[in-house]
């Protein structure tokens, strides 16, 4: 279901990955979406009383990482904005209509990183540009490592795990769901296998 | 009498006929007006549980009105009637049947897209299809719900439009067919 552009971008990407990991010797990492061992939550409060949380299913992305030099490590998520689930049919459609993520006009939202600082407890800043709703801004997302090593099938995996905040009209979405729910959290799970 | 005769509708096929003329016109404003209204209104959750509760209501009385349209003979048309006027006539009740029937699957379909099943008041639930549907077709049907609202509104307007102008134009019994049961010459 992926479009030429979607295609296209991915391929360019990955040109650019082979052309850069060429000079640097990080690993790159593939985010496993066939296993779907990562995913793209978000939580945002239901009128101050309780959180709702949704997730997009459909996204795809790659992060390149070298322990010698973590603060040298990218990352680029792509994700199809038509695949927001909230587990509730008549939501859902609401968000992807007009008044929310607008998926016709803006199928696709990016996260791409420009850069990464590693703290000495395993945490870790992750600094890059999110566009959403066509709107592009910087965002800085606190990163927690949480492990890395071979898997038992022959592949070797590392995961991450990232926490940030966004406010709704900072990317241009005015719908009123009341002040309590003008911002919301992203949780991301990441998971990649070494490629 | 119950059954339609020569010259009239009986009292179910009017009975039919008046209350779906009811429920749609209101499930129509209804869905506009439920679309339109802000997360904070109080009506926000309320209106459309009504709108398919009488949805569905509607689907249950459009099957029960397709099998007693079967049964029934339709009387005949006033002798003022044109071919073309019987011809039109019988291709819009059709039309109507049938677009009654695609809205209200589509309302189903989208409202049941991640299976969960639609109330019928407090009664019972109709269960959604075993399959979800994927949501470029969820968009798609539920724009479809609504085109075909719309076109079934006009239809209605010129259905009445029509009825009124051989009631007070013509003056032929076209109208007074689908009201009360005296017996006609």
């Amino acid at each position: 279901m992926k479009s030429i552009l979607q295609k296209t971008l991915l391929s360019l990407s990955l040109t650019t990955l082979l052309f850069t990991s060429s000079y640097a010797i990080a690993d790159d990492y593939l985010i496993d979406k066939e296993g779907t061992h990562a995913s793209i939550q978000f939580k945002i409060s239901h009128l101050g009383y309780s959180w709702l949380l949704g997730r997009f299913n459909d996204f795809d992305g790659r992060f390149s990482y070298d322990e010698k030099n973590p603060d040298k490590a990218k990352i680029e998520v792509n994700i199809n904005t038509k695949s927001v689930d909230s587990n509730h049919a008549e939501r859902d459609k609401h968000l992807r209509g007009s008044d929310f993520l607008d998926v016709k006009q803006f199928p696709d939202a990016k996260f791409v990183s420009t850069h990464y600082k590693e703290n000495t407890d395993g945490t870790a800043t992750l600094t890059g540009n999110f566009t959403l709703h066509g709107i592009t801004k910087e965002i800085v997302i606190n990163v927690t490592k949480v492990g890395a090593g071979n898997d038992p099938w022959g592949g070797y995996r590392r995961g991450f795990e990232g926490k940030t905040r966004i406010a709704l009209k900072d990317y241009g979405i005015t719908k009123d769901l009341g002040p309590a729910s003008t911002e919301l959290e992203l949780l991301l799970n990441i998971e990649g296998i070494k490629q | 009498m119950l059954r339609n005769t020569q010259t009239s509708f009986g009292w179910l096929s009017q009975a039919l006929h008046w209350s779906m003329a009811l429920l749609l016109s209101g499930l129509f404003v209804m869905g506009l007006y439920m679309t339109s209204l802000n997360y904070y209104d109080p009506w926000y959750h309320s209106l459309p549980w009504w709108h398919k509760s009488f949805g569905l209501l509607t689907f249950f009385l459009l099957l029960i009105r397709t099998i007693w349209t079967l049964l029934n003979s339709h009387p005949k048309s006033p002798s003022t009637h044109k071919t073309w006027e019987k011809n039109l006539a019988r291709a819009m009740q059709k039309l109507f049947y049938a677009l009654i029937f695609l809205i209200a699957l589509s309302g189903y379909l989208f409202a049941t897209a991640k299976g969960k099943g639609i109330e019928f008041f407090n009664g019972f639930v109709i269960p959604a299809p075993s399959q979800t549907i994927e949501e470029n077709y969820v968009d798609l049907i539920a724009n479809a719900h609504e085109i075909m609202a719309i076109l079934l509104a006009i239809l209605v307007v010129l259905h009445a439009l029509a009825a009124l102008k051989h009631h007070l134009i013509d003056k032929d019994q076209t109208l007074t067919r689908m009201l009360g049961n005296k017996p006609r010459i």
